[in-house]
């Protein structure tokens, strides 16, 4: 890819006999939101904490914005890359303008950036508290102006959406979005997958430190082609005409007098859609369930278990 | 060295907010304030004594008590910020390891230097103001006291950080900074001691026990400030010693120096190599 700003390749990070990541390839690319996704130990820490130098891999090479980020001489690149851990811990005493200060001297920003970026993720009037009186969302939201301090062409967010109410989580995002317009890479790791699901261009899924899959969501789904769901509401005299209608491309069910489930595999799909408006019959209402991630997740679980 | 300048500015800031400078200051100068007047009493009469009586008396104390606040701030500076989490974010920004360690070093020294100086130098100018007894030699023991107190403080404050950064957690870290306390401020010494006794004079030469004076940094200390001055060392009960004593002055202060440079660059070292 020409414009990847972060690369892994063959990636490895042993810790004593344990493996907590294990031959990684990944590469994203400047303008993409990419959520890593993954139950607790999966590697997906590791892996942004390889991304940031934090530890070197045992095996492999790491790449971001041109650079090995464990090496001495890619402390000032660091300018250019927002983290925001999953644990966050700031100093109790300090205020909020004081910590993001402080913050943006280290990244060389003017000190200027501060309030408007405390006002950007709605801290405007907390602004002069010490931290240690902020609730959990109120730290997160701290986690996040940090991040976003220095505009970073790299942004790595751990578990980002973890204390945030609704509201919050649907503004994030948009910040997220406009991020991401502006080129910047940003990679989200998360268990809530129904809330990354719109929101990531690519998704990638770990296990025991393995990628297990990666891709867009359509990718996956014809990758593990769980059955799509459509729920019809149709006339109650008109069940007798699905048996011959989906004969060979799908099962149904009916689920009271109105309504009908199809079950069929993605890539029948639209021929079960066609043969429906074919019949006789007016359809009231008709709804398309796709596999979630959720249910993407748990089936490349299933398949990795021995 | 912007960046380790605001790290600075942040640790002393951090120090101010959490008292430690103030509770330290307050601690140095009543401590030297109540030698500086009841002190004298090893010279047989209580009131205010001569400037050189307490540095005798200021000495011995800093011994004790500087490497216990130095171990006690520093101990902690690494190894609780990675257990809180708060220094795992700071190593993502554009700040080498090693700025992180010199910049809170300093910083703490900084704040060290500050309770140590102020904390003295107002026992100092009490104690003349209340008619004590002070010549220029006095004053010069003085000033000399209270810059190798603060280079003493800097030592423990090197020693506390590489404590700091080689400890898997804060327990450790607390544990090895009491054990470092209590073999070099006492067990150092009392060994030394017991081999003399031991030894009748047989091996241990004079040579020898000087250099090995020089392993520990309170020794340095002492010997700097108990026998580096004629009116301080008669106080002392140290004149004796004085000419038997073949390290200068200037040599004992550039070990002094070393017990700061060395502790602090292993420090740097292995954080550098550090994992998280």
């Amino acid at each position: 890819m020409a414009n990847a700003t972060v690369t892994m390749k063959g990636v490895s990070k042993r810790y004593g006999g344990l493996a907590a990541v294990c031959g990684v390839d990944l590469s994203l690319a400047q303008g993409e939101c990419i959520a890593l996704v993954g139950h607790n130990g999966a590697g997906k820490s590791t892996l942004i904490k390889l991304m940031l130098g934090l530890i070197r891999p045992t095996t492999g090479e790491v790449q971001v914005l041109g650079v090995d980020p464990a090496a001495i001489g890619a402390v000032r690149g660091r300018a250019n890359i927002g983290f925001l851990p999953e644990n966050l811990a700031f100093p109790d005493a300090m205020t909020a303008v004081e910590l993001l200060s402080f913050y943006a001297r280290l990244k060389r920003e003017p000190i200027a950036v501060v309030l408007p970026l405390l006002a950007r993720v709605g801290l405007a009037e907390a602004a002069r508290r010490r931290v240690c009186t902020y609730s959990k969302g109120m730290r997160q939201r701290l986690g996040l102006a940090q991040a976003l301090l220095g505009a970073p062409q790299v942004l790595l967010l751990d578990e980002p959406t973890t204390g945030l109410d609704p509201e919050l989580r649907c503004q994030f995002y948009d910040i997220i979005r406009a991020l991401r317009d502006g080129g910047t890479t940003v990679l989200l790791s998360s268990h809530a997958l129904t809330e990354l699901e719109e929101r990531a261009d690519r998704v990638v899924v770990m296990n025991r430190g393995c990628m297990v899959a990666h891709g867009t969501m359509a990718e996956l789904r014809c990758l593990v082609d769980l059955p799509v769901r459509i729920l019809l509401r149709v006339p109650d005299n008109s069940l007798s005409l699905f048996p011959e209608a989906l004969a060979g491309v799908g099962t149904w069910r009916q689920v009271n007098a109105h309504v009908i489930e199809i079950t069929c595999r993605h890539h029948d799909k639209m021929l079960v859609l066609r043969r429906i408006i074919e019949l006789p019959l007016v359809v009231d209402d008709l709804e398309i369930m796709l596999p979630t991630l959720d249910e993407l997740y748990a089936n490349f679980m299933r398949q990795e278990q021995p | 060295m912007i960046t380790v300048l605001i790290l600075v500015i942040n640790e002393v800031r951090a120090g101010v907010r959490n008292r430690w400078v103030v509770a330290t200051t307050l601690l140095m100068a009543a401590l030297a304030l109540t030698l500086a007047f009841l002190g004298s009493a090893p010279t047989g009469n209580v009131g205010v004594g001569g400037l050189a009586v307490t540095v005798v008396s200021l000495s011995s104390l800093t011994i004790f008590l500087l490497p216990l606040i130095a171990l006690l701030l520093s101990y902690d500076a690494v190894v609780g910020e990675i257990e809180r989490g708060t220094l795992i974010l700071l190593l993502t920004y554009p700040v080498g390891r090693a700025q992180v360690v010199l910049g809170k070093f300093l910083g703490h020294t900084a704040i060290l230097s500050f309770a140590t100086t102020l904390g003295y130098g107002a026992a100092g100018v009490a104690l003349v103001a209340c008619g004590g007894a002070a010549d220029a030699s006095s004053w010069h023991a003085f000033l000399a006291m209270i810059g190798s107190s603060v280079l003493l403080g800097a030592a423990f404050t090197a020693l506390g950080y590489l404590i700091s950064v080689t400890s898997r957690d804060r327990g450790t870290a607390a544990g090895l900074a009491i054990g470092a306390w209590l073999l070099l401020v006492l067990l150092y010494d009392m060994g030394l001691l017991g081999a003399l006794v031991a030894d009748q004079g047989r091996l241990l030469s004079v040579p020898m026990v000087n250099t090995l004076l020089l392993f520990n940094p309170t020794d340095v200390y002492r010997l700097f400030n108990l026998s580096g001055f004629d009116n301080v060392s008669q106080f002392a009960g140290m004149a004796g010693l004085t000419g038997q004593l073949q390290v200068s002055p200037g040599a004992l202060l550039a070990v002094l120096v070393a017990w700061v440079a060395v502790p602090l660059l292993a420090a740097m070292l292995i954080f550098q190599r550090r994992q998280f």
